[in-house]
């Protein structure tokens, strides 16, 4: 058993720390949707819809300077081991805000006033890191869709274990009993700029920086993956 | 969403077509696939055609309703998501969704496929609760029937989680839960004097009436749900029948 | 410095495409500071110092003039609220929608009713989108029958092929009619449709293979 004096010297799954999970992302699960991706990493699966633009009801939300973008995340009822009763929750609702602070900054709603984007994020399996796989997913789905975008959106979770700095923690190191602090960041990866960023536990400054540095670097990676999963849908088109 | 006046649609059934190509009584293609969620104690997602729905299903330790104090219970839900059509909208659950749900519980409950007693922990005090979910992926018509299947596949996954008396492991199963009947729905619409099978999203928005049998692998009809504005004739209904009791065959075959 | 990415390279938004002031950014791309900017996923084409990338999936966006195909939702005293898939509904005004002298107060049903089907241009695309659209012009009508099929609207040169090339003989093969609106919507009528249907899709999904013609020929059963 882990006791609270263990150090996490190796990784339960056997992974090197800067290592990510196995990823698989694919373009356009969603048929009747205008823009739609999967994207699963380790036993975290999201799969995301964009549907719009489209007309925005009731008409005083209607900016008409610019389209806005609507977010909704939801994890299914049996993607844990404790079912989640269906409907919004506290935590599913600040998620959202989240997400939608996340992936905002990354589009162009300009030339669609008073309209709304809607970008819909399902949860079918959680093993940690559930928003930030949903990000990446709705990323996929908005670029699919053919919204203007500034850049694409990678989101990863980075954080500390058992001291030691690491990404992409699984349920069981955010479970880790001395010791887990984990640290949501999404990445605009050609502008390096940060639109995610939650800590959840304790670190210090240096270490947090560092933790940004792996974030970022891993962000590539991700982006490397999602790139290939819209060659898939588009490059024989 | 492609776009269809209703009289162009009977031009075709008139010449005995489809829009979508198939036969009047013919069922999409259907995909089966258990690999949804390690989470849920059983699992499927059901592809007819462009149509998908993933249920899951989760076991929890309950108490017993005080007239069946050795009996455990199921419940149905259905999120028509958002995600899966333009035409559903965030909130609630929506009387279709309700429906959909209340049409699947029938068959299951009525067709006697869960030995209830079986679910049994400690009469009178707990018992399991069967939690059924079933979520929309994309909606291409005929939802309803893909998710009974869907919920009849994720049924026969079921393993049943250990409990101790204080908690229940997750991570340790103990048995399967018994299936005593195979239920399956089939819906038929009819549009003008025409009977179709599963049909796709522009034929459900099109039709005058719908029939949806569920019907167990004794070609016992153990749940009938009428849709639709308009009204059926007896000869409709013993066609329906015919044709559902046919086609429930071919669904039940896909499970293994 | 210089261009980055290829020609006929594809890339995601945020792709960097080209650096320095050699170039100008045109269709799906934009400036940063020095450099030239993919703003969609799409395929880079350079003409001369003008970088621009074909699109591979996009969002309709009205322009006046484009020939559009919509369909009436609703009807109110001074004209027709038309729906051609793009999120604000456009206008169609009495004044706008026939030659002939419509009295006030009449029954505007007459001309066009709920769920009809028209091809129109767009005369005007005012601010916040506000889309005003007219029947007056060279071939534009009210369909009868028939149904509408959404295609991405960055297909639709395809379907429509050089000079019409590719929707003449899309009519000439199903002996379908055939109309295609800038907006993605395409509207077909006739008897041998399953046909015309598949072979739309093929164009879409495969517009950019070579030996596309002889595809559609071979499916429509001609030649």
């Amino acid at each position: 058993m882990v006791t609270a004096t263990n150090a996490y010297n190796k990784r339960m799954d056997g992974r090197n720390f800067d290592e990510l999970r196995e990823i698989e992302a694919k373009v356009g699960v969603v048929k009747s949707a205008d823009g739609s991706a999967m994207f699963k990493i380790g036993d975290t699966i999201a799969i995301a819809a964009v549907r719009g633009p489209r007309d925005l009801y009731p008409r005083f939300m209607q900016n008409p300077k610019g389209g806005i973008l609507r977010c909704s995340y939801n994890m299914m009822s049996f993607s844990v081991d404790e079912r989640i009763r269906p409907g919004p929750s506290r935590r599913s609702r600040e998620i959202t805000l989240v997400t939608e602070n996340a992936l905002m900054p990354a589009v162009d709603l300009s030339e669609f006033p008073n309209s709304v984007v809607d970008v819909f994020i399902e949860i079918v399996q959680a093993d940690a890191g559930t928003r930030c796989a949903g990000i990446c997913a709705a990323s996929l789905a908005l670029a699919d869709a053919g919204i203007p975008m500034r850049d694409l959106v990678c989101a990863v979770s980075v954080g500390k274990v058992g001291g030691k700095i690491l990404v992409d923690l699984n349920k069981y190191e955010e479970d880790y009993e001395d010791g887990s602090s984990d640290m949501p960041v999404a990445f605009l990866p050609r502008r390096n700029e940060i639109s995610l960023l939650q800590l959840d536990g304790g670190m210090k400054k240096e270490e947090i920086l560092n933790a940004l540095e792996l974030a970022k670097k891993s962000c590539v990676e991700i982006l490397e993956v999602q790139r290939n999963a819209l060659m898939g849908k588009y490059k024989n088109g | 969403m492609d776009n269809i006046s209703r009289e162009y649609l009977i031009k075709f059934l008139d010449k005995g077509k489809r829009i979508n190509g198939r036969k009047f009584d013919e069922l999409r293609e259907i995909e089966v696939d258990y690999n949804v969620s390690k989470h849920a104690e059983g699992a499927a997602r059901i592809k007819f055609g462009d149509t998908e729905v993933i249920v899951g299903v989760k076991l929890e330790v309950g108490e017993p309703f005080p007239d069946k104090p050795d009996e455990g219970t199921i419940i149905v839900g259905a999120e028509m998501l958002p995600l899966s059509s333009a035409e559903f909208e965030p909130g609630p659950p929506s009387v279709d969704s309700i429906e959909l749900a209340r049409v699947v519980d029938r068959a299951i409950r009525e067709s006697k496929a869960i030995d209830f007693k079986k679910l049994c922990i400690t009469k009178g005090e707990k018992v399991w609760m069967v939690l059924i979910d079933i979520y929309t992926i994309n909606d291409d018509g005929n939802l309803q029937d893909a998710s009974a299947l869907a919920t009849l596949a994720a049924l026969k996954q079921v393993k049943i989680p250990r409990y101790d008396g204080k908690k229940v492991d997750y991570s340790e199963k103990t048995g399967k839960l018994p299936l005593l009947s195979m239920p399956v729905e089939c819906s038929v619409v009819k549009i003008k004097d025409k009977l179709l099978s599963d049909p796709c999203f522009e034929e459900e928005k099109m039709m005058d009436a719908r029939l949806t049998v569920g019907v167990t692998e004794n070609n016992e009809i153990c749940a009938m749900q009428k849709g639709g504005k308009k009204v059926l004739t007896i000869e409709d209904v013993n066609e329906m029948i015919e044709i559902s009791l046919k086609n429930s065959e071919k669904l039940r075959k896909l499970l293994k | 410095m210089g261009l980055i990415i290829k020609e006929k390279e594809f890339v995601i938004p945020g792709d960097i495409v080209a650096e320095g002031i050699d170039y100008l950014p045109a269709g799906g791309v934009f400036r940063e500071k020095d450099k030239i900017i993919a703003g969609q996923i799409g395929i880079v084409s350079v003409d001369n110092r003008l970088i621009k990338l074909i699109p591979l999936t996009g969002i309709y966006k009205p322009k006046a003039g484009d020939v559009v195909i919509g369909q009436v939702v609703n009807i109110s005293f001074n004209g027709w609220s038309i729906d051609m898939g793009f999120s604000n509904l456009a206008l169609l005004s009495v004044r706008d929608a026939t030659s002939e002298f419509i009295e006030r107060k009449s029954d505007l049903s007459r001309y066009f009713d709920f769920d009809d089907y028209i091809v129109a241009k767009i005369s005007n695309v005012g601010k916040g989108n506000l889309i005003d659209l007219t029947m007056k012009g060279h071939g534009l009508m009210k369909l009868r029958d028939g149904m509408l099929i959404d295609v991405s609207p960055s297909k639709v040169p395809r379907i429509i092929g050089k000079q019409g090339s590719m929707i003449n003989l899309l009519k000439d093969l199903s002996k379908c009619q055939v109309h295609v609106g800038q907006n993605g919507k395409v509207w077909i009528n006739g008897d041998n449709c399953e046909k015309l249907i598949e072979a739309i899709r093929v164009i879409e999904r495969e517009s950019h293979i070579s030996g596309l013609t002889e595809k559609i020929e071979k499916l429509l059963g001609g030649r």
